[in-house]
């Protein structure tokens, strides 16, 4: 087993150290973990304690646990809307989240932010906003800083294939590319816009990793739900941003098993099929990598059973703590606006 | 105390700033080249380089988020925009995360982006080259928002933006920037929040903002001439509001014009005249008025523009109205710009 670091709730996470690779096995066990305490929360979602509109990561682990297993802890990460699984896998507080979800003092942002607005600087993870595309600036902001100051650094900008769409996706590509800034922008394509599927939305036969390398940006695309070959990318990229070559896209193809946002399940909503979402559960990253681990002899099934018994654990001792703590004093509403 | 013009004033700030602080960076369109935004950063290009003043691609909203991404990071970026009517492009960016950061991640620190916008006015520039955005940037929390009127608030505001936490929105008019006044040679802040009274006066308020703090000067000179005693208070900044200094000139004088160059409705006016009703409605003698431009987009042709900005003449109208006098003045000032040869 290797080298783990105690998160704030004593949860264990891969250590985003300064090595050249994670083991399997604690790969598989980040994303069993995000897995956990996702669904843990959408079977509470229905008890209408948890008021904030909730995007779950649920299938799309691989990219979160693939790239940040590639960062240093110094490194920083930028996330959209559908930030659970990579506020987690970079190494963010779960009993910070669980309490921002149900609106405690004990959140991460003491229940101003919310679900969408999860942040915790001292482990990297310094902003997710819900404005499509909003902190992939921010993202190259943060590199073209460490570019000035030669700092060892890199920023990442997790973000979705809705927000290729935006103008400001298209300034920032722009201007990393011109500045050669230390950023990694990480494509999650799901395939759909809240319910809306690539082809209304983007040319046909021009994939996304193509048209952004018409920036002269160096681009890949990788199987998102294989995390052994996003982990090798990102590390390849985070090499790139950080030799001075300038910034690196991925384009992850993954898939959200759930609804755009909530808990529930909707191919019954006419938007996609069932039988789509059972080919893309069927090649679910969790799946695969257990079958890898198991075939070499890394782990066995009654390991990944305990490690699910110990996640399932820690993330309802997560909520008991959050359900038992206070909630933010009405009087207290106006702190932290200046 | 030295003399210096307004755009002289910004300058020196923002080089004295930069020499005492690393992580001051000047950014924006255009800010190295040889005009220099009107001349305010090109000491800072000729003493610190394109490390430090860097010209920028044209993207204002990814500009402003690439700002605020440095800023978390330590840096001190002032984002210059030529025009403020540009500035649109980057409102998700300013109100929708700077404004927004600290409280909604309950940061320990705000992201401290210097964003200057300089508002323009005349000589034909038309809809989207001479609004005033000072009312829309302040409707939001999370902003300071400064006006600067004068050569030394230009400097002290700025100063004191550059060494807080809060990001800050500096609007800066255009037809402010040959004007000459005292300004500390040392870089010394002007705190948000702290009202100007640029003339004391015991029969009516002008409360004037921008650009209008200096016509309402200048009306309260005309209206001497006459016998009336005008007191003229420059906010200087709009979010946080003096309304202190506000409410204590309304005590003596029981009478309220607010000027303002950007509109009436829902504006910077507005909220003054609703500080009036709720907080200084005993003193009052008579109603507030406000003198703002039209509620039309500006217009272009020299006597529609005439007609669309207020002018010291018509702040001096609102006063003899709401002291019910009938006088007719001896003397018109002349538009602020008169002699303005244009173009932009």
């Amino acid at each position: 087993m290797s080298e783990v670091q105690e998160s704030h709730s004593g949860a264990v996470v891969p250590r985003a150290a300064e090595r050249p690779g994670v083991p399997e096995c604690e790969l598989l066990r980040a994303m069993l973990r995000i897995r956990c305490v996702e669904e843990t929360l959408a079977d509470l979602y229905a008890e209408q304690e948890m008021r904030t509109p909730t995007h779950f990561s649920i299938g799309q682990e691989a990219v979160a646990v693939g790239v940040c297993a590639a960062l240093r802890r110094a490194d920083v990460i930028y996330s959209g809307h559908r930030c659970h699984a990579h506020y987690l896998a970079k190494g963010g507080s779960l009993l910070g989240m669980v309490g921002e979800l149900y609106g405690r003092e004990i959140g991460t942002a003491r229940g101003r932010g919310g679900s969408v607005h999860l942040a915790q600087p001292e482990v990297g993870v310094i902003a997710s906003s819900a404005i499509l595309g909003q902190t992939l600036a921010v993202a190259v902001g943060s590199a073209w800083a460490f570019a000035m100051d030669h700092a060892p650094r890199i920023a990442v900008a997790f973000f979705g294939d809705g927000a290729v769409e935006e103008g400001i996706f298209h300034e920032s590509l722009n201007f990393a590319a011109l500045h050669r800034v230390p950023v990694l922008f990480v494509c999650e394509n799901n395939l759909y816009s809240t319910h809306s599927g690539l082809a209304v939305r983007q040319p046909a036969g021009r994939s996304i990793y193509e048209r952004v390398g018409a920036y002269g940006i160096t681009t890949e695309h990788v199987d998102g739900n294989d995390v052994l070959a996003v982990r090798q990318a990102a590390s390849r990229a985070a090499d790139h941003c950080r030799s001075g070559k300038g910034p690196y896209f991925l384009e992850c193809a993954t898939y959200r098993w759930r609804e755009h946002v909530g808990p529930l399940w909707d191919y019954d909503r006419g938007y996609r099929t069932k039988e789509e979402v059972e080919q893309w559960m069927a090649r679910c990253p969790i799946k695969r990598l257990t079958e890898h681990c198991l075939a070499r002899g890394l782990c066995t099934p009654a390991d990944v059973e305990a490690w699910r018994q110990e996640f399932r654990r820690e993330v309802d001792a997560a909520v008991a703590t959050a359900r038992r703590s206070p909630f933010p004093r009405p009087e207290a509403i106006l702190e932290g606006t200046y | 105390m030295q003399r210096l013009k307004y755009w002289q004033a910004i300058s020196q700030g923002l080089v004295q700033c930069m020499e005492r602080d690393p992580a001051v960076i000047i950014t924006g369109i255009g800010v190295d080249d040889f005009k220099g935004i009107f001349g305010t950063t090109r000491a800072a290009f000729e003493r610190f380089g394109a490390a430090r003043v860097i010209d920028i691609p044209n993207c204002e909203n990814a500009f402003a988020g690439i700002a605020i991404g440095a800023a978390a990071m330590g840096k001190r970026p002032v984002v210059v925009h030529p025009r403020n009517d540009f500035m649109f492009l980057a409102f998700d960016q300013i109100m929708n995360l700077a404004a927004k950061w600290k409280y909604m991640y309950q940061a320990k620190r705000g992201v401290p982006v210097v964003f200057r916008g300089i508002v323009g006015r005349g000589w034909g520039q038309g809809a989207t080259h001479s609004q005033s955005l000072q009312s829309v940037f302040a409707h939001f929390p999370g902003l300071h928002v400064a006006v600067p009127a004068s050569p030394a608030d230009a400097k002290g505001l700025l100063v004191a933006a550059l060494r807080e936490d809060t990001p800050a929105v500096l609007l800066e008019n255009r037809a402010l920037y040959e004007l000459e006044g005292d300004v500390p040679e040392e870089p010394v802040p002007i705190p948000f929040g702290k009202a100007r009274i640029v003339r004391e006066g015991t029969d009516v308020t002008i409360v004037g903002a921008s650009l209008m703090a200096y016509e309402a000067a200048r009306a309260a000179d005309l209206l001497a001439e006459h016998g009336i005693s005008a007191e003229v208070i420059d906010p200087r900044s709009l979010r946080p509001l003096d309304t202190g200094t506000i409410l204590e000139s309304l005590r003596k004088t029981g009478r309220l014009i607010v000027a303002d160059t950007s509109w009436a409705m829902y504006g910077f006016s507005a909220e003054v005249a609703a500080l009036a009703a709720e907080h200084g409605h005993a003193c009052l003698k008579a109603p507030v008025r406000r003198v703002t431009p039209l509620d039309c987009p500006a217009p272009v042709s020299r006597p529609l523009e005439e007609a669309f900005h207020p002018t010291p003449m018509t702040i001096v109208r609102a006063c003899l109205d709401v002291l019910e006098l009938t006088a007719t003045t001896s003397r018109a000032l002349a538009d602020v710009q008169a002699r303005f040869p244009g173009p932009y």
